[in-house]
């Protein structure tokens, strides 16, 4: 491949890609998310290569390996096209039969469609599953049809057009204007005006300029940056090249999770693609514009997604944030002006730039435009990477797109911002997904984690679980937060102990208060969100861990008691033989077993044995 | 020793800003982060050693101790949370005796937590030497344990 060095010459090249392609072979695409991965895709795609072998058919059918379409929980996903038909839950045997059927006959294997858990309606195409139904997927959308280590993929989808667009057409003023009129926010966490962040890093002095793509995602239960990183990497470098453009910057970075090795990888790739084809490094596309790229990787710890940890890190230092009367934008990495957005946000300049600021602001709500990716997980019916567009209510998205609650129990909050945020109940379920409107309920939009809760968890354990994992991730460099999240864990733990007391609610109140007016960082700032709106909803938990010592949830192990429910028992012993410490004894056929209280470490595993629900907890 | 972590350096060109990175390698190479090879980072690059540990010793990723031949990495992230992943971990800690950050007497497990790894969709979820167990409970711990030899 050569050098792309002019408008032309792209075109040309896009026309050629198009041509190779107009033969229209069937293609088999796997899912290779990392959802999908778990569940044995990789197993499906050696098979699915040796049987292609195995039938003389390398000539006549493509095999793809594509990015995360969200739809996790129905795993391993594999659609075949011309058609695009899905199938669901795909095992190694069903491979023979998918290509003898399906693509080379038209067939369809009737078993491996997605079937409505409540209808019980069978679904061929994608779009007209309800999961997708009230989705729109402009990010998204393209993960399944992108083999992400392919860049002609994301060509002959008029990949790298708004780069063109913007180098050619615009000026790096012009390219701000429209992204902030678009009004986009930030998809980090704090939700600041995109446009407006590139217009002072540009006009703080200072040279060289830096940009960087978080891609730190650490908000444990969120995995939207990285389906984006792993599954569409182009689309997230050509909103970081536009940013570079418009911001007049010549290095950029990408700062990327360990924990993301695939991620890595494929960004990795991507940007080696970029550079052989002159979307990146020196007078980009002949345009004169020059732009370099580097990966870096974190290593493990939460606050470096915050601007000035994660510059730090960038430098190789710990990453301690400092703090922030001089904004990143003009003294950031290496003391030079930097602009650091977030990988989702990056992801929507492109189709800004080509379809315009109108367009993208015509959908959403007044203060909150576009679409937003959020993590639906925990217990509802469709978990998975889910795309609304800002505006639909949360209701909307837990039960039309999610499909309700799991296993028909009763919904008790959504979780949403992550640490930083906080429980939204029941009563609240029609509000907006909006940025304002979540932080007027007490939470906040942050990165799009949304974890959904049912009437078996403890809002209390919660709380504690948010709090326990600040303690662990504060950097420690100021007392607020390291001494303050320390002591409201210890309260909380006391409380979930039948320790609590009564007074006890006050003083989370009062650090709370201490913490938000005091600490160095966001990280801190943000910390007793997840204990005060939980405080501010379900305070009668609380008071039942504290005044009868209960937990109505049935979480807190000090608080329950496992017993056997003895009408439902039949003495099947398979919990006789789970359980670690022999506290179970079998009395004999068809009579229930014993449970010994003093025995017994509330491990729960005779529970999640029982096939009967023979097993309670109280 | 030395060889292997020369190459790592000269590979990121002793860029310092490319530390994290390194140290990384490093491990990745040996497991864990041998003493003689941060001295060797230290002397090469001319970062103070104290500087060296304090980024070894920051980031979660990093262990000074060796580790097993297989290691176990449960999620703890909200999503499994809510699912369990407490249990799971609980199970684990029984069946293997040790806590979690500690590794088996024979060398054959290094049990650590992660707060998440982006399987949110299948919690709870265990990675053992980068392979993803989803959906699993406490009772189906002790069968993938026996998995590994
Ligand atoms: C403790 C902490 C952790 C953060 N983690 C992330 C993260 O993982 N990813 C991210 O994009 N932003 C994260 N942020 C927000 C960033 O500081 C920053 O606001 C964001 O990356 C800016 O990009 P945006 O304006 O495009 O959202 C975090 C902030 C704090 C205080
Ligand atoms: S608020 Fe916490 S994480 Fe932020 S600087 Fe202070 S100690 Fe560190």
């Amino acid at each position: 491949m050569e050098k792309i060095k002019s408008l032309q010459d792209l075109e040309a090249f896009r026309n050629s890609i198009a041509e190779k392609r107009k033969v229209g072979k069937p293609c088999i695409a796997i899912c290779s998310g990392a959802g999908c991965l778990a569940l044995g895709a990789r197993g499906i795609i050696n098979a699915t290569i040796k049987e292609i072998e195995r039938q003389k058919l390398k000539a006549k059918v493509d095999i793809k390996t594509t990015g995360c379409p969200g739809f996790c929980e129905q795993g391993p996903l594999v659609i075949i096209y011309p058609q695009n038909i899905l199938y669901t839950h795909v095992k190694v045997k069903d491979v023979a039969e998918i290509i003898s059927k399906t693509v080379i006959n038209g067939e369809i294997v009737d078993r491996l469609l997605y079937t409505d858990p409540t209808t019980g309606e069978k679904f061929i195409h994608e779009s007209e599953i309800p999961f997708y139904k009230k989705q729109r997927r402009l990010l998204l959308g393209n993960n399944s049809n992108i083999d992400p280590n392919n860049i002609e993929d994301y060509l002959a989808l008029g990949g790298y057009s708004a780069l063109a667009k913007a180098l050619f057409e615009m000026t790096p003023e012009q390219v701000t204007e429209e992204v902030k009129r678009s009004g986009l926010r930030g998809r980090g966490g704090g939700g600041f005006p995109a446009g407006r962040k590139w217009e002072s890093c540009h006009n703080a002095p200072g040279e060289p300029k830096y940009v960087i793509a978080n891609c730190d995602e650490g908000d444990p239960g969120a995995f939207m940056d990285r389906a984006l990183t792993e599954g569409n990497p182009h689309s997230v470098l050509e909103g970081l090249i536009i940013a570079a453009y418009a911001i007049g910057s010549h290095e950029g970075y990408i700062y990327v999770r360990n924990e993301y090795p695939v991620a890595v990888e494929n960004a990795t790739i991507a940007i080696k693609q970029a550079e052989k084809l002159g979307f990146l490094g020196k007078d980009i596309l002949g345009s004169g514009f020059d732009f370099t790229v580097r990966i870096n990787r974190g290593g493990g710890a939460f606050v470096c997604g915050e601007s000035t940890a994660l510059m730090a890190s960038l430098e190789g230092k710990i990453g301690e944030p400092r703090a922030k009367y001089i904004h990143t934008v003009e003294r950031g990495l290496w003391d030079k002006p930097s602009n650091l957005n977030n990988v989702e946000t990056l992801a929507n300049v492109p189709l800004i730039i080509n379809k315009g600021a109108d367009w993208f602001n015509g959908i959403g709500t007044e203060g909150s435009k576009g679409t937003k990716i959020f993590s639906l997980v925990g217990k509802v019916n469709n978990t998975g990477l889910v795309e609304v567009p800002m505006g639909i209510t949360l209701r909307e998205v837990i039960y039309d797109v999610g499909g309700g609650i799991k296993d028909g129990k009763k919904f008790k909050g959504v979780q949403t911002g992550g640490p930083s945020g906080g429980v939204i109940p029941e009563s609240m379920l029609d509000i907006p997904v909006d940025f304002d409107e979540l932080t007027k309920a007490g939470s906040m939009m942050g990165s799009g984690a949304m974890i959904v809760m049912d009437e078996d968890t403890c809002m209390v354990d919660t709380a504690k679980y948010f709090l326990t994992f600040l303690e662990e991730e504060s950097c420690g460099k100021c007392v607020p937060c390291r001494e303050g999240i320390k002591r409201m864990r210890q309260i909380l733990d006391d409380i979930t102990e039948g320790k609590g007391k009564e007074k006890d609610i006050e003083l989370l109140e009062r650090i709370s208060a201490t913490l938000k007016d005091t600490a160095l960082c966001a990280l801190g700032t943000t910390a007793a969100n997840p204990v005060l709106s939980t405080l501010r909803y379900f305070k009668d938990e609380y008071e039942a861990h504290i005044k009868q010592k209960r937990c109505p949830a049935g979480v807190c192990k000090a608080l329950i008691q496992y017993y056997i429910i003895d009408e439902k028992c039949v003495g099947c012993r398979l919990c006789e033989k789970a359980c670690p410490v022999e506290a179970i004894t079998f009395m004999g056929k068809k009579k229930p077993v014993i449970l010994d209280q003093s025995k017994c470490i509330k491990c729960g595993i005779c529970k999640d044995v029982c096939k009967l629900g023979a097993v309670g907890v109280k | 020793m030395d060889k292997k972590v020369t190459a790592i350096i000269d590979k990121y060109d002793a860029d310092r800003g490319q530390l994290i990175s390194m140290l990384q390698d490093i491990q990745a190479e040996f497991h864990y982060l041998p003493r003689e090879a941060l001295i060797q980072v230290s002397e090469t690059m001319g970062i103070p050693l104290s500087k060296v540990y304090s980024v070894a010793t920051f980031f979660k990723a990093f262990s000074l101790k060796p580790r097993g031949r297989h290691l176990i990495n449960v999620c703890l992230g909200t999503a499994c949370h809510v699912r369990g992943a407490s249990k799971v971990l609980e199970q684990i800690e029984r069946s293997l005796d040790i806590s979690r950050g500690e590794t088996t007497n024979d060398f054959k497990f290094t049990l650590e937590t992660v707060n998440c790894m982006g399987c949110c969709a299948l919690g709870p979820v265990v990675n053992i030497d980068g392979e993803y167990f989803g959906q699993i409970s406490a009772g189906k711990v002790d069968s993938i344990l026996n998995k590994y030899s």
